[in-house]
């Protein structure tokens, strides 16, 4: 029977859980690197067993971890990130130039066809790319070294690139988002870059609808119509229907439009998936109540999924990486908070149970359907 | 020839997949240098988690301390005290305490 291998990145080491196919029964097993924060997992569709991890400590800083046997063990390979060239320099949150400096690996991305293929969005914003399986890295540096390089400024996190979403009919054609310089989208596999950031408006930033500077909380796609984009930035839910060359607001109803992860139900590519935070001042639900909001509409139509979700007294956060869909018949919708609770729900958002309420706060989820 | 013990702390031991002290040979005079070198060299997978790839920049956190003295702001090229050297005394490689 086919099962599900959740992949869920804490602040204080990795947790994989396991189930079959009706997704009620979970197996836990961590913490792996205990103590350490991991930012993002990610197993690579090409080969379930490959499964990337990014590690980080104040102490050590950055570590990649490899397993290949589905997260049983663990090999470190390369952690070496070196900026390409000369680093040049970004704006500091003085509006002064700060160069740039690695600070950690944000997220993980695998290539659809090749388990040796795996690309990293780093803070201070880059992309980098490893073709060996993580033993080395290689910045694709087009990206920082577009001309609006210098005027990119960090978010509250840190100037992250925290989104890669490649084209999976063409893997030249990538979409990568940053905190705060937005989203922008390369033909070439990496050499070049442009801002796609039209129909974006971002009150916090001296021109509203500047081409660059908005902080972009994360994009998805459905796999099926790759053209399709759906973000939610720091306040506002957008959707694009050319690839990014402009956006529209489908915010609609929602209780509130701040928030940061943001998907696309496996088989259904009109629903779409939000947790609504009250604010950038309070990042916790409205009212104390955890929802999840869903629309089968591709926007603007929204409705409250709370089934099996608090409802009262609840103030945490979801985190931008912490969403993840299976694929099953049924799509299963998965997302954990900074409380440590991981919630799945097997009926795309119908009911939610917990996996598990206690781990540390939950910083990135990514689920495998597993044959 | 000279054999340095050195203690790493709890992270970097087991991300080396180690227990308790290890041993490094370095060529005579034994420095700072010399033995994170050698450490790098045993275990690849600390590069970078001490100080910076290739032998660059102290990590902020990371500290050395020998025979109760704090050589983190020696000479990385200075010779380690005679305790180090002759193995009465390990080296050790600390991460400061930080964060509460």
């Amino acid at each position: 029977m086919s099962g599900v291998r959740v992949l869920v990145g804490t602040r204080k080491g990795a947790f994989v859980l396991t189930a079959d196919g009706k997704r009620k029964d979970w197996t836990v097993v961590g913490p792996h690197f205990p103590g350490w924060e991991m930012y993002h997992l990610k197993g690579s569709p090409a080969d379930p067993d490959r499964i990337y991890a990014s590690q980080s400590t104040g102490w050590h800083g950055q570590v990649i971890q490899r397993s290949d046997d589905g997260g049983k063990s663990w090999n470190p390979v390369g952690n070496e990130f070196a900026y390409d060239g000369v680093p040049g320099t970004h704006q500091w949150y003085d509006g002064t130039p700060h160069p740039w400096e690695f600070a950690r690996v944000w997220h993980l991305e695998p290539s659809h066809t090749d388990p040796d293929v795996v690309l990293a969005g780093v803070e201070d914003a880059a992309l980098f790319r490893s073709s060996d399986g993580g033993q080395s890295w290689q910045e694709l540096s087009g990206l920082r070294g577009h001309g609006s390089g210098p005027h990119w400024q960090p978010g509250a996190g840190g100037m992250c690139l925290h989104t890669i979403l490649v084209d999976p009919r063409d893997a030249e054609r990538m979409y990568v988002a940053s905190s705060a310089a937005g989203a922008f989208r390369t033909t070439d596999g990496g050499k070049t870059w442009q801002p796609i950031n039209k129909g974006l408006k971002s009150e916090g930033i001296p021109d509203p609808e500047a081409e660059v500077g908005h902080c972009v909380h994360r994009i998805a796609m459905h796999p099926d119509r790759p053209e399709v984009l759906f973000m939610q930035k720091h306040w506002d839910v957008m959707r694009s229907d050319d690839g990014g060359d402009s956006w529209h607001e489908i915010s609609g109803n929602l209780p509130t439009d701040f928030g940061f992860p943001i998907d696309v139900h496996a088989h259904e590519p009109e629903t779409v998936y939000v947790v609504p935070i009250t604010s950038d001042m309070h990042h916790f639900p409205p009212d104390g109540k955890l929802r999840v909001y869903r629309s089968r509409t591709g926007g603007n139509e929204w409705e409250p999924l709370t089934n099996g979700l608090p409802q009262q007294d609840c103030y945490v956060n979801v985190l931008r990486d912490a969403m993840a869909v299976d694929s099953l018949d049924e799509c299963g919708v998965y997302f954990g908070t900074t409380g440590g609770q991981v919630y799945a729900s097997p009926d795309a958002g119908d009911t939610w149970a917990p996996i598990v309420r206690d781990l540390p706060a939950v910083l990135s989820v990514e689920v495998q359907t597993l044959p | 020839m000279t054999t340095v013990r050195v203690v790493l702390p709890g992270h970097l031991r087991t991300l080396a997949k180690v227990s308790g002290e290890v041993t490094v040979d370095v060529e005579d005079p034994a420095t700072l240098a010399a033995v994170l070198d050698a450490v790098e060299t045993s275990y690849p997978m600390l590069r970078g988690t001490i100080r910076a790839h290739g032998g660059g920049q102290r990590r902020d956190f990371v500290r050395f301390f020998a025979c109760n003295v704090d050589l983190t702001h020696e000479p990385s090229d200075a010779p380690l005290p005679d305790a180090v050297v002759n193995g009465a005394e390990p080296l050790l490689v600390v991460g400061a305490m930080a964060g509460g």
